[in-house]
């Protein structure tokens, strides 16, 4: 099979995550796009690590998985503190540091 | 030989100026007389001294003191140290001898003054001032005094600050000598550089193996110093404004010690200026001018101090001169400032009892007849008046006399220019003395009908008194069997000016007699000008020279046209530059940046959805980019 469909599903997948981002409201899903579009790059990095024969591709995407896991932490945890506090999970309400 | 009591000359008045000014009004009752007892007391040890020094051979007469190592930079060590010679002497007995008697004066003359106590309180800082600059023994030493009189001339001058004019003359004095102060500096620097030290015995060793070019720039600035500091062309014009100040203090400072320091200074610089001829024909030079200048402005003056100042100007104007006729001239300058300190602090403080009496007028036009209510004043002031006219056997006939001799028998041409000058000086000054004296003393009373003439206390009188006494019989003293030129000739080497091989152009008999037919011939214009009725108020209709004489010859409005307008138009360009240019551009750039930060902060709208928006754009332009560069 050609490789490079592979880096066709990563930039459709990425494409999404980004819209994603851009047009939804819910911090949740904002959330999870950014998810998506972080393993659009990691599945990218494979592909290359696939077709130049180097495992380089592959060790940086453990490297962004962790860092995936570590931001999902974190970002859930601001998430719950904001619905706690707010009652509301729209990124639109959050623009506090503007006014 | 080395000393321990010099310092006390100074302390002693350094230590009373600074406690009256602590204790404030609490001395009020008494720190008057605390004052004048330390003065007296610092006359007392001068003149202790002098009689020790008398004692001493002739070659052994110098004593100095090591205070403390004031500066000590690599090779550049100067001591707080203090010499007095026989020079410093003859200073220090004038300062402390007139200045102790314009003390007991000032007790009177002030005595209806609220702020006695600080008057005393400054001029025993200026009795130490004066003393440190007559004893330091450097420049270094001598520039710290020559500041402290500076500031004690300021202070005193603005003494009655609360009328603005009088702060102005005071300000005027004190930036008029800051100029002379910069020569001053100068002076030493070059000397610094060029001999390494700036003591007067150091550079007196190294003198003779320095350049005529450099001696001539320290010799030029130590001149500006002088002109400065002695009220002398081109730096002239504050002496007159000077007489602001309390009338005691015109007479001590303005006229017996302070502006005559100038006269010290080119003699104790005696070396540099007999190895600098250049130097030493401009000193000539400005003594000369100085000396018609002020003989000219006196002619002119119905105020009876500036009257006496413009004289102090030309009798200073003697000195100079007499101090640039080498070898032969500075026992003449030292003794015709040491006569001239009796008969014009004399005549100051005779016109001081006048103005004491008459309410503080000042306008001679309004004076007259006064000899009958002041007999004593008038007769202390008559024999100043015979004194600076130069008539035998009072005292500025001998040194007046000697100067003019001195000045005929310059070599060449030179001379006769400057005898010349010196013998009209003679004339004129016979003619405005004779003036003042009409005016104020005789003829018939033109004062107003408020005014009640009288007498001063003895307080004020008894100072004149001695003073006058001083204006009689000082210059015999000092000249009879040339006393006083071999006290001096030590100091200033006079005794290389070998007297056999100089051409005498005239001999001295000569001279004296020219110059009595000059003094006769003065004092007749003015009896015959001023017999008649003198009108109250000055005429307008006089001739053309009269008036710009009145004007002090012009020398206020040549400082204002050639210094002062010029100076202001600068400032006000410099201003406009700084406030259109320099700060123009800073505001303009700070404009620049609030106005782009305003369009920037638009894009800052706190929803984190546009940010994402932004990032994925810059992004994009950045691959964009690299898309571009590569391709």
């Amino acid at each position: 099979m050609n490789s490079a469909n592979y880096l066709y599903l990563s930039a459709m997948l990425f494409t999404i995550g980004a819209v994603g981002v851009v047009i939804r409201r819910n911090a949740i899903v904002v959330f999870m796009c950014i998810e998506l579009m972080l393993n659009a790059a990691n599945l990218a990095f494979v592909t290359f690590a696939r077709i130049n024969g180097t495992l380089d591709g592959q060790v940086i995407a453990f490297f962004t998985m962790v860092v995936a896991a570590c931001e999902v932490v974190v970002g859930l945890a601001i998430i719950v503190t904001i619905f706690r506090s707010r009652r509301s999970t729209s990124v639109d309400d959050a623009s506090l540091l503007k006014r | 030989m080395t000393s321990n009591n010099l310092v006390y000359l100074i302390a002693l008045p350094l230590f009373s100026s600074g406690f009256l000014m602590i204790l404030g009004r609490r001395a009020d009752k008494w720190g008057h007389i605390f004052a004048t007892l330390i003065s007296a007391s610092a006359f007392g040890i001068g003149a202790f001294e002098f009689l020790q020094m008398l004692a001493r051979p002739s070659e052994s007469r110098a004593l100095t003191q090591k205070l403390f190592s004031w500066i000590s930079v690599g090779t550049f060590q100067v001591d707080a140290s203090l010499l007095l010679d026989q020079l410093s002497i003859s200073f220090v007995l004038l300062i402390t001898g007139v200045g102790t008697l314009i003390h007991i004066y000032s007790i009177a003359y002030m005595s209806h003054d609220m702020d006695r106590r600080r008057f005393f309180a400054f001029l025993n800082f200026f009795i130490a001032a004066m003393l440190l600059l007559v004893l330091g023994d450097s420049y270094l030493n001598l520039y710290v005094g020559w500041e402290g009189v500076g500031l004690a001339s300021y202070l005193l001058i603005g003494f009655w600050n609360q009328k603005p004019e009088y702060a102005t003359a005071a300000k005027k004095a004190f930036v008029a000598n800051r100029v002379g102060d910069v020569g001053l500096s100068l002076a030493i620097m070059i000397a610094f550089a060029t001999f390494g030290t700036v003591s007067f015995s150091g550079v007196e060793e190294k003198v003779s193996g320095a350049s005529t070019a450099a001696l001539t720039g320290i010799g030029l600035m130590l001149l500006l110093a002088a002109t400065g500091k002695s009220a002398q062309f081109p730096l002239q014009s504050w002496l007159g404004d000077a007489m602001a100040g309390p009338t005691p203090v015109s007479a001590l400072i303005h006229a017996a010690t302070m502006v005559t320091a100038g006269v010290y200074l080119i003699t104790r610089s005696n070396f540099i200026f007999d190895n600098a001829p250049t130097a030493q024909l401009c000193v000539v030079i400005i003594g000369a001018i100085t000396l018609m200048f002020g003989a000219l402005i006196g002619t002119a003056k119905d105020d009876i101090k500036k009257a006496l100042a413009a004289s102090t100007m030309s009798q200073i104007g003697y000195m100079i001169l007499a101090t640039g006729l080498g070898p032969v001239g500075y026992a003449f300058a030292i003794m015709h400032l040491l006569t001239h300190g009796f008969f014009k602090a004399g005549m100051f403080l005779g016109a001081g009892s006048v103005m004491h009496g008459m309410d503080d007028e000042v306008n001679m036009r309004k004076y007259g007849g006064l000899g009958k209510f002041m007999p004593i004043t008038a007769i202390t002031f008559g024999l100043g008046y015979l004194a600076i006219i130069g008539v035998p056997p009072f005292a500025g006939f001998y040194s007046k006399d000697k100067i003019i001799e001195t000045a005929f028998n310059a070599e060449g041409i030179k001379g006769l220019f400057i005898g010349g000058a010196a013998l009209l000086g003679a004339l004129v000054t016979a003619f405005y003395m004779t003036r003042v004296i009409i005016l104020t003393f005789t003829g018939t009373k033109r004062w107003d009908e408020k005014a009640h003439p009288h007498e001063s206390p003895f307080l004020m009188w008894g100072p004149m008194a001695i003073l006058a006494i001083g204006s009689v019989a000082s210059g015999f003293l000092l000249s009879s069997g040339n006393r006083f030129v071999s006290w001096l000739a030590p100091v200033v080497n006079s005794h290389e000016a070998d007297h056999a091989e100089h051409v005498e152009r005239f001999q001295p008999v000569v001279v004296t007699s020219m110059a009595l037919v000059a003094v006769v011939i003065g004092v007749a214009i003015a009896i015959v000008k001023y017999r008649s009725e003198v009108p109250r108020v000055a005429p307008t209709n006089v001739r053309f020279f009269t008036k710009i004489a009145r004007r002090d010859l012009l020398q206020d409005d040549f400082n204002e046209a050639v210094l002062m307008r010029p100076g202001q138009a600068l400032t006000k360009f410099l201003v406009a530059t700084d406030e259109k240019a320099i700060d123009g551009a800073v505001r303009t750039v700070g404009a620049a940046v609030i106005g782009s930060s305003k369009g920037i902060r638009k894009t800052q709208t706190g929803f984190v959805r546009s940010y994402a928006l932004l990032i994925l754009l810059g992004a994009f332009a950045l691959l964009a980019t690299i898309w571009v560069v590569t391709l």
